[in-house]
């Protein structure tokens, strides 16, 4: 039979060429964007990660920690997380009694804690400690931060909801002889405080005491305290998202210094590239052309996942770096059993193009079954676990998918527009096949 | 490379008792080390406090150990970390409060212009995550049966689970002997190493799977023998280059990725070598063994047959 040679489709590898620049531009502008927008976990960028406990209010022992309750105080302590202005918080509720909130780049840690764990019961007592009224009997989402007029002094101005208790109160208290004539303004007040001890202490939970010398005949209340603006800020923040409906008891608090985080973290995307080089030249030199779009397919891998993961809004930690490297593994892996198989049909003695054909479909079996295999598990870990291993599962998922998208589909693709414009024909050479490997059919 | 399996001289299956001896020596030493010695575990595990300062120069021990001393504090442990023994990290096992925590911050951030890392950690956590990432195994290994009789057939299901297993205590086992810091990350690498472990192991089974089809009869140890041998032979160059990019990647971070990664990057390089080893060595000639008792039993069930089917003749 007497072969007739074709000629070199051009518009075929005019498609790679066109291809190759879009995915390239695409890639160059905005991958930068993509990498700065990555939210980096607590073991990367540095933060703090805080184990509460979740008990039940002091005048309510008999209270069950429920389900219900447990979702409340998730969504009280997230109404807060808003207020520090902190994005990508983590809160979840681990086994039966437990919160584990996770903040990463906040710049005062203590500030953040101690906003976290405050009740903000906001009560007013008098100084026998007799309550005269409390958060219920304020106006929800009132409260507001305020400078007095007078001083420009930052206040808290809260508003209350019946106009007559408020009268009736200072009313009360300003009958009182000097120096009981006084409304103390409590945050979290337990029992068993009392105003003469805690009015000595410096860590006071006393916001304020004044003095009430006339009947105020207002439903604001202005309190004054030793305020910043930004703690004044904070309080009527705390006090619009509510008070929490339990008591948080820190178990476990596991604070990250944002300077070693930064530090491990540039030194891990440098060996990150590192590894990345090695791969890209190992492939190179082993498979020749094929190893060529295994590098611009790995490259779409890499930007892929990161887009995939941003539009997530996971947060990426050591764990997830690890779920990466698999991914990139297997990514590779697809790329060689492929390669390897094309290899095989080459020697065997087929044409570069029904080798091709034959290596890319009897690979696509074992791909899969490899791939299937592995996000089984990477789901039982993401169904069952906790924390590390279930941000790891979710990592690996992804990656594998991805790597699965362009390890089998994009190569195929690029690999298809090469072998189907004839270019290649009677090059093996170009796949890492020497000719004398090649039997005769 | 080019593994030619029929000019091949290459035999996995001539020498496996050798490399079940050595496995099963080395994992027993293994489980003697986990259940005396145990692991090295770091405060992920062990109920305590770690204060972990970054110094601006290089430190020695007895200069951060002064430094608590003076404010009152006297650390079980100070180890020194960073490529300059610049980062001290000092463990204090019980705990400290939270009015101590700040009292040390201070002190350093004063000392140092930076922040020290401070962990407290009960126990609970860790080991919940330890127990939890177990289960999770557990059961992620019995859904691979399941996978793997579908779409294979059990004998490889229960081999490929064998080789986890193998892979997961080997890293165990080199962290015993060598007595590194078992930390949360380390889990991850466990992980991470059971994953790769399936996929290389799936890979090779596929091979097997498709010769053992193109075979007319496999009726001995010998016909499995040979068609396993071919089968790791034709992957043999997929396995080792696979593995080769994936360790570039965990060596890169082993070599490069600073001190915090140390520990995790090189728990991923030992278990991906591990994980090559047993698909190599012993994932498949498991299989070989177990598929040739499978084979036997329907002989002899055959053979019973024949001779029911032939006294039934008789009579």
């Amino acid at each position: 039979m007497v072969k007739r040679r074709k000629g070199v489709r051009k518009s075929l590898i005019a498609v790679f060429f066109a291809i190759i620049i879009a995915l390239g531009a695409l890639i160059a502008s905005n991958v930068t964007d993509h990498v700065e927008d990555i939210s980096l976990g607590l073991d990367l960028q540095g933060g703090f990660e805080v184990l509460y406990e979740v008990q039940p209010l002091d005048d309510e022992e008999g209270t069950e920690i429920n389900r219900e309750l447990l979702t409340d105080t998730v969504s009280a302590l997230n109404a807060r997380i808003d207020v520090l202005g902190v994005s990508e918080p983590s809160i979840n509720i681990e086994g039966e009694d437990r919160i584990r909130v996770q903040l990463a780049g906040v710049d005062d840690q203590e500030q953040a804690r101690e906003l976290l764990s405050t009740q903000a019961r906001l009560e007013f007592r008098d100084t026998n400690d007799v309550l005269m009224m409390d958060g219920s009997d304020l106006v929800e989402g009132g409260a507001r931060q305020n400078f007095r007029e007078q001083t420009n002094e930052p206040i808290v101005s809260v508003t209350v909801d019946d106009a007559d208790l408020f009268r009736e109160i200072t009313a009360e208290i300003s009958q009182r002889p000097f120096p009981d004539n006084r409304l103390v303004i409590w945050l979290d007040y337990e029992e068993g405080d009392s105003y003469e001890e805690e009015i000595q202490r410096e860590d006071s939970k006393i916001v304020s005491a004044p003095t009430v010398n006339e009947t105020i005949p207002s439903r604001d209340v202005m309190i004054s305290g030793d305020f910043t603006t930004e703690s004044a800020q904070d309080l009527a923040g705390i006090l619009n998202a509510g008070a929490l409906p339990v008591e948080l008891e820190e178990l476990s608090l596991n604070s990250v210094g944002a300077q070693l985080g930064e530090r491990s973290m540039d030194m891990a995307v440098n060996a990150g590239f590192i590894g990345i080089a090695l791969i890209f030249a190992y492939m190179l030199v082993y498979y020749r052309f094929m190893g060529a779009v295994a590098v611009i397919t790995l490259s779409a891998y890499i930007y892929l996942v990161l887009v995939v993961f941003n539009w997530l809004n996971a947060v990426l930690t050591l764990p997830g770096i690890a779920a990466l490297i698999l991914g990139v593994g297997m990514a590779v892996d697809a790329n060689i059993i492929t390669f390897e198989r094309i290899k095989d049909e080459l020697r065997s003695g087929r044409s570069v193009m029904s080798a091709f054909k034959a290596g890319s479909k009897r690979s696509l079996s074992t791909i899969l079954d490899a791939n299937i295999t592995t996000i089984l598990a990477a789901s039982v870990l993401f169904y069952f676990g906790t924390s590390a291993v279930q941000g790891f599962a979710v990592m690996l998922i992804v990656s594998i998918l991805t790597s699965f998208i362009t390890a089998v589909f994009g190569s195929r693709l690029i690999l298809g527009l090469w072998v189907n414009s004839r270019a290649l024909n009677r090059k093996p050479r170009l796949f890492g096949v020497k000719e004398r490997e090649i039997n005769e059919l | 490379m080019n593994f030619d399996h029929k000019s091949s001289k290459l035999d996995f299956m001539k020498y496996r008792k050798a490399f079940f001896g050595f496995s099963l020596l080395f994992l027993l030493i293994g489980v003697a080390l986990l259940s005396t010695v145990g692991l090295n575990l770091g405060i992920d595990f062990e109920s305590g406090t770690t204060v972990e300062v970054l110094a601006e120069e290089e430190v020695t021990a007895a200069e951060i150990e002064d430094e608590f001393m003076e404010i009152g504090y006297e650390p079980d442990e100070v180890v020194l970390a960073g490529d300059n023994n610049d980062i001290a990290r000092a463990s204090f096992i019980g705990g400290i409060t939270q009015e101590e925590s700040l009292e040390i911050q201070a002190h350093f951030d004063e000392l140092y212009g930076t922040t020290p890392n401070i962990s407290t950690i009960t126990p609970i956590v860790g080991e919940e995550l330890a127990r939890n990432a177990i289960i999770s195994v557990l059961i992620a290994a019995v859904g691979i049966i399941i996978y793997v009789t579908v779409r294979f057939e059990f004998l490889y299901g229960i081999s490929a689970i064998i080789a986890l297993f193998h892979d997961a205590l080997f890293i165990l086992t080199i962290f015993s002997i060598l007595q590194m810091e078992v930390n949360i990350p380390f889990i991850a690498a466990v992980l991470t190493i059971i994953g790769y472990s399936i996929n290389d192991t799936i890979v090779t089974f596929d091979r097997i799977r498709e010769n053992m089809g193109l075979e007319k009869k496999v009726e001995s140890f010998e016909d499995v023998s040979r068609v396993v041998n071919k089968s790791l032979v034709q992957t043999l160059a997929r396995s080792i280059n696979t593995v080769l990019t994936v360790v570039f990647a965990a060596g890169a971070l082993l070599v490069f990725g600073g001190e915090g990664l140390r520990v995790f990057s090189f728990a991923l390089v030992i278990g991906l070598v591990a994980g090559t080893y047993s698909s190599l060595f012993i994932a498949a000639q498991i299989w070989a063994i177990l598929k040739t008792k499978q084979i036997k039993k329907q002989q002899q069930k055959a053979l019973l047959r024949e001779e029911e089917a032939e006294q039934a003749g008789n009579v």
